[in-house]
């Protein structure tokens, strides 16, 4: 099998795991109501933007190619959306919720930003101490 | 529904929209290379258009779960918009970093309001 069709296997298998957590999180914390604060959506972008960061920033080489690809591109590409999020601000501020459609802007916006810088530090820091041979 | 069905319908939608969102931007950025990353922009917009042509058009819950959650909710992408900005910040091109940040959000909101009240 040529490489790139394995690789959009890699990535459509990562795509699967990543929707389906999405999925099983919006159950549990995104309620039915339209109107009201969608908490899983959020938790979603904001932790796979922390896991993003911190692989994006892992030392070349210490995971296989493969790996990277699946899970950066596939499990997490798909664990986060944009297209929820945008569709749930119009939807916060059709039900007069502007003060929610505010947060929910700022929080994703300012802390999707954070998060991968935590990400990030995480991973760099775990660097510097390997490399001191200290404990991180 | 029984929740086997929704499950494998918000897996199949999870699997090609990751797929497309891989090879689109990939095309985009050997066909126009910039530092703004014009393949998520493109990808976060139009998914935001059809996501929004999707909720308001009381779609039927299957076709919600597959297009939707699953497709729309796999193509589309937050964290990569996020790392993408983070790195043009640390590149110190505040230029290209409000630019995205304000056209990934603004391209997506018009498109998903496109989407939702006029389509």
């Amino acid at each position: 099998m040529k490489r790139s069709a394995i690789d959009m296997l890699i990535v459509g298998a990562g795509g699967i795991v990543g929707a389906l957590a999405r999925y099983g999180l919006s159950l549990v914390f995104n309620p039915a109501d339209p109107a009201a604060f969608p908490w899983g959506t959020l938790a979603c972008n904001l932790a796979g933007s922390f896991a993003l960061g911190s692989l994006a920033s892992a030392a070349e080489g210490r995971l296989p190619d493969w790996l990277k690809l699946g899970l950066s591109t596939g499990v997490i590409g798909s664990f986060t959306t944009f297209s929820t999020l945008s569709v749930e601000l119009l939807h916060l501020l059709q039900h007069g919720r502007l003060a929610a459609a505010l947060g929910y802007g700022l929080a994703s916006a300012a802390g999707g930003l954070l998060s991968v810088r935590a990400g990030m530090a995480l991973t760099e820091r775990r660097r510097y101490f390997a490399v001191k041979g200290g404990r991180p | 529904m029984s929740g086997a069905v929704c499950l494998l319908l918000v897996a199949a939608g999870g699997f090609a929209g990751a797929i497309v969102r891989y090879r689109l931007s990939q095309a985009i950025a050997k066909r126009f290379p910039s530092p703004l990353p014009y393949g998520t922009l493109t990808i976060n917009a139009t998914g935001s258009l059809l996501l929004g042509i999707i909720a308001g058009g009381h779609a039927p819950q299957w076709l919600a779960l597959l297009l939707g959650t699953g497709f729309m909710g796999a193509y589309t992408t937050f964290s990569t918009f996020k790392l993408e900005s983070v790195r043009l910040g640390r590149q110190r091109t505040w230029g290209y970093f409000a630019l995205y940040m304000v056209s990934s959000y603004g391209l997506g909101l018009i498109a998903a309001a496109f989407g939702l009240y006029i389509f």
